[in-house]
């Protein structure tokens, strides 16, 4: 065999594209600062700079202030520190999914995680009996990952792999077929379809301690398993022959990938419901910023996760006031133009 | 009655988006007769040819058929003289040869009239001047690739038509299936007198059996006439930027190029 | 005129058997497919809490008083029956119809977003601007098209529509779903059993003056597309073979377009989505009458064979009575798996 291998080529010079991922990367820290900030001082009630202070030192000390402002800034920090975790982990799952499928268009929510957790709640509670939130949790996190898994299975199938068009389609019909089994169930149960329905739109309200738990560990174990895996990815993308040809052990780390990308939105799934397009979103916008180095992507996909997270329940609070437009609702909005742009620029052989 | 229609085109100029990519050709077909356009990658061949099918409209300049313009030409009249096989032809799932031959009739139906024994005929001749009879009823996607490529001229026969242009019919075959199917093509011509304007990758199967060449570069037409007098070491610099040989084909007397590349040069020619 | 080959008539009488076998094949399946939904509409009258006889059951189609049924099956199974069947018959042929111009069998309007619009407009007008009937379906019907219009539009340019289509498509059906889940949320308790019950595509309490839209689109609609129905077999040579052919493609493609969605949307507004009856009545149907042929009549037959069949086992086969939609959904989808695979396999995708 006499082919060469030649290493990718940068889009621009090594110095020119580190300075700029440098440059994203603290703009990307001081995002997630300032949407913190600006979560914890917007919302349905507004609040002066002063109470936010004290709401944060209040909370740092582990006091309830009597500042009904403070109080109000206090509530908001369980919701805020989720929405960093998930979007982290939503954007991370979603980096992690295209990277191994090659394609840009995968979403972790494509693949139905949303409608298998539910399946998975609904039968619990109508057949089992289950009350207790963690198995709940449990349960959630279980039909998620069996449905991603299914899915993926589903959609790579054939020559060419996981196409975006195969894979959104395999990932749209499992969720008919299981939104459909969702409904016989719940259709006669009044109650749980009263309940069901809250849960059914991403939201990261009901954040709780507990259910944090979940979710962060999830997190650290991916974020330890991208930052081992990223040069193993970069290898990847020039496709399973050369990065064979490279020592990459294809099919291991292609596993490991998978199974850390559908645990990484099952979690956030079980604990908050559907929220869709962030893993789509964010990691596409970051490639179009720093170029595809899985090294940089990943980090900073997870850090434009959770500033993106933070926004958009931000801004559903203020702008559903005196309720809230949830989180999800808001990524749906925003995530169907993305998608039109993304489609558009994608060549179809990519696609 | 044996009387051709004559398609030619004047000044054609044709692209896609902003860019031009046919820049002001004059194309004169000679009726009857096999002409074969050559040219290297994107110099505007396809372009060319999908233009005078009416596949893409014409920027300026006009492509005249008996010297009416085709776009006042009703699209199924001319769909009855004028036919094209694309260069990556889908076929539905599971069809099998002669209804995939006899979607080629649709020109000629009505509305409301189903098949008439016109249209069985003319399936059924086009079926046995391509040699695929036996394959009637066998279904498309069993076939090997030159079969495929008959099955496909062959329902361009069904449709009657005296012009049958050709976009790449050989590019995806091997050798054999090459000249398999440029040897059909060279039978129908004599059988019928089809005017035939193909598009060949290949320098030489087109010297080999065009009676006309038309060489493209950058979108014009810089050379045009019989493969004997026309194609010389100057012209396949010119339109190929290749340096080579050009001596006269033992086999078929017609004029074969020889690429004269960095290795594997003996001597001087 | 081009001098014809010297055909002998035993090949000529070959070829035209050969076709008048495939055709009497199709006219056979085409039969045994109507006569199914024709007893399948029997059943749906005759079955219920009461069992009425043929006889009966004709008594009140014809107009006649008949004790017990004139009520039971004239005002509440008649148009059940009806609407199940006018239902099925539109979903089959948008879905066919889409199935085969963007050449993928796994492209049907209610994979790709159309009815979602349909949907979420309905939701809105039942539950949120509290409209009626008449009212809702005018909104279903406008938001219906005018989602299909801004798929097409944003899929546009380019070769590869069909694909580009396909995933804005799933991307545009997603928000709308969001939506619908946002208005459920918000929604009082009741209505939340309503909507959820409509969303899940339902025949129930079906009245006879919701008949008439979907008749008038069925009886308009249906007989356009199958007029084009050379056309549209045309295009699945794709648009160069087309054009060649003599089809005027972009035109030929835009009225398919309208008429499709234009009936998936009426069918939508009238019962709710009805789960995978668009995207599987294409698929099955081309196996029952055999590939190479139109589609479109047996698929609207195929697609009023699943939807009656689909509500007379939700009506009978279980303890709770259970939608339409939820059966075809749960049926539809082991079968769309495995057409899925089989697609895929093939290495066919758009």
């Amino acid at each position: 065999m006499t082919t060469a291998l030649r290493a990718p080529r940068r889009a621009s010079t090594p110095t020119v594209g580190a300075r700029r991922r440098v440059i994203v990367l603290v703009i990307g820290v001081g995002a997630v600062l300032a949407s913190v900030l600006l979560s914890l001082a917007f919302g349905s009630r507004p609040v002066s700079a002063a109470e936010v202070v004290e709401g944060i030192t209040t909370w740092v000390r582990g006091e309830t202030p009597t500042d009904i402002g403070a109080l109000a800034v206090q509530s908001r920090v369980p919701r805020t520190v989720l929405a960093l975790l998930a979007g982290a982990a939503l954007a991370l799952s979603g980096a992690l999914m295209q990277a191994i499928t090659r394609n840009p268009l995968a979403d972790p929510g494509i693949l139905g995680v949303n409608t298998g957790a539910a399946l998975a709640v609904v039968v619990g509670i109508a057949f089992l009996g289950i009350t207790s939130m963690w198995s709940y949790l449990g349960l959630a996190l279980a039909g998620a990952f069996v449905t991603a898994l299914f899915v993926y299975f589903v959609g790579s199938v054939g020559p060419g792999g996981t196409t975006p068009i195969k894979l959104a389609l395999a990932g749209a019909a499992t969720t008919a077929a299981l939104s459909s089994l969702v409904s016989a169930i719940l259709l006669p149960r009044q109650s749980v379809m009263d309940e069901f329905r809250f849960w059914q739109v991403g939201n990261v309200g009901r954040a709780a301690w507990e259910t944090m738990a979940v979710v962060a560990p999830v997190l650290i174990v991916g974020a330890v398993v991208a930052i081992l895996c990223a040069s193993a990815l970069n290898a990847l993308a020039l496709g399973d022959d050369l990065a064979v040809g490279l020592g990459v052990r294809v099919g291991r780390i292609r596993i490991i990938a998978a199974i850390t990308g559908v645990a990484l939105c099952a979690a956030v799934t079980a604990v908050a419901g559907p929220i869709g397009f962030v893993g789509l979103m964010v990691p596409h916008v970051v490639r179009l910023l720093c170029g595809a180095d899985q090294r940089w992507l990943l980090p900073l996909s997870a850090l434009g996760g959770a500033v993106l997270l933070v926004l958009a329940d931000t801004v559903g609070r203020v702008i559903g006031s005196p309720g809230e437009v949830e989180a999800g609702i808001i990524t749906a909005f925003l995530g169907a133009p993305v998608l039109i742009v993304i489609a558009r620029r994608t060549r179809m052989r990519a696609l | 009655m044996n009387a051709h229609h004559v398609i030619r085109t004047q000044a054609l100029v044709a692209g896609y988006g902003g860019a031009t990519i046919v820049d002001g050709i004059d194309l004169d077909i000679p009726a009857g007769r096999i002409s074969v356009i050559v040219g290297a990658n994107a110099c505007g061949k396809s372009t060319l040819l999908k233009t005078i099918s009416r596949l893409l409209p014409a920027r300026s300049g006009a492509v005249l058929l008996d010297g009416k313009r085709i776009e006042d030409i009703p699209t199924k009249e001319l769909a009855r003289t004028l036919g094209l096989l694309p260069q990556q032809p889908i076929s539905p799932e599971g069809i099998v040869v002669a209804e995939l031959v006899g979607r080629g009739r649709h020109p000629h139906q009505k509305l409301f009239r189903s098949w008439t024994t016109d249209d069985d005929r003319a399936v059924t001749e086009a079926l046995a001047a391509t040699g695929i009879l036996d394959l009637a009823d066998r279904a498309v996607d069993e076939l090997s690739g030159g079969q495929r490529q008959r099955v496909w001229i062959a329902m361009a026969l069904a449709q009657e038509t005296d012009i049958l242009l050709l976009d790449e019919p050989t590019t995806f075959l091997d050798v054999s299936h090459q000249v398999e199917v440029l040897d059909l093509l060279a039978d129908l011509n004599a059988a019928r007198g089809t005017t035939i304007v193909m598009v060949l990758h290949d320098i030489n199967m087109a010297a080999r059996y065009a009676d006309h060449l038309f060489a493209l570069r950058g979108g014009r037409l810089i050379a045009s006439g019989a493969p004997g007098d026309i194609v010389t070491a100057d012209l396949v610099r010119e339109v190929f930027d290749l340096d080579s040989l050009v001596i006269t084909d033992p086999v078929s007397q017609t004029p074969l190029v020889l690429p004269r590349g960095r290795h594997h040069v003996a001597g001087a020619g | 005129m081009p001098a014809p080959t010297l055909i002998s008539d035993a090949q000529l009488t070959g070829v035209r058997d050969a076709r008048l076998r495939r055709e009497r094949r199709r006219r056979i399946a085409l039969s045994v497919l109507a006569l199914v939904a024709i007893v399948l509409m029997g059943a749906m009258l005759m079955l219920g809490n009461t069992i009425y006889s043929p006889a009966e059951v004709i008594g009140v189609i014809l107009g006649q008083d008949v004790p017990g049924a004139s009520f039971t099956v004239g005002t509440l199974r008649i148009p059940r029956a009806l609407s199940a069947l006018l239902a099925g018959i539109a979903f089959g042929v948008a879905g066919s119809t889409f199935q085969t111009m963007l050449r993928n069998p796994l492209a049907s309007p209610d994979v790709i977003g159309i009815t979602s619009g349909a949907s979420a407009a309905a939701i809105l007008s039942l539950i949120v601007l509290g409209w009626g009937g008449g009212a809702t379906v005018t909104l279903s019907l406008v938001a219906g098209i005018a989602t299909a219009v801004v798929i097409y539009v944003a899929a546009r340019g380019g070769e590869s529509t069909g694909g580009r289509l396909i995933l804005i498509g799933i991307g545009v059906g997603a928000m709308l779903d969001a939506v619908v889940a946002y208005l459920l949320v918000r929604a009082d308790v009741y209505d939340v059993a309503v909507a959820a019950r409509w969303m899940a595509g339902s025949l129930n309490g079906t009245r006879m003056e919701q008949i008439p839209p979907l008749v008038i689109a069925v009886v308009v609609l249906v007989p356009l597309v199958v007029a084009l129905g050379r056309d549209l077999r045309a295009l699945e040579l794709g648009d160069a073979s087309a054009t060649s052919l003599g089809v005027r493609v972009d035109r030929t493609r835009v009225l398919l377009v309208i008429a499709a969605v234009a009936l998936a949307c009426f069918a939508t507004a009238t019962t709710g989505p009805i789960a995978f009856v668009a995207f599987l009545a294409g698929p099955i149907a081309a196996r029952i009458v055999g590939p190479g042929s139109s589609v479109i009549i047996p698929a609207a037959l195929t697609g009023a064979c699943l939807v009656l069949a689909a509500d007379l086992l939700g009506q009978f086969a279980f303890d709770t009575k259970f939608p339409v939609g939820v059966i075809t959904g749960i049926l539809g989808a082991p079968y769309l798996i495995y057409l899925l695979i089989r697609t895929s396999r093939r290495g066919g995708s758009s």
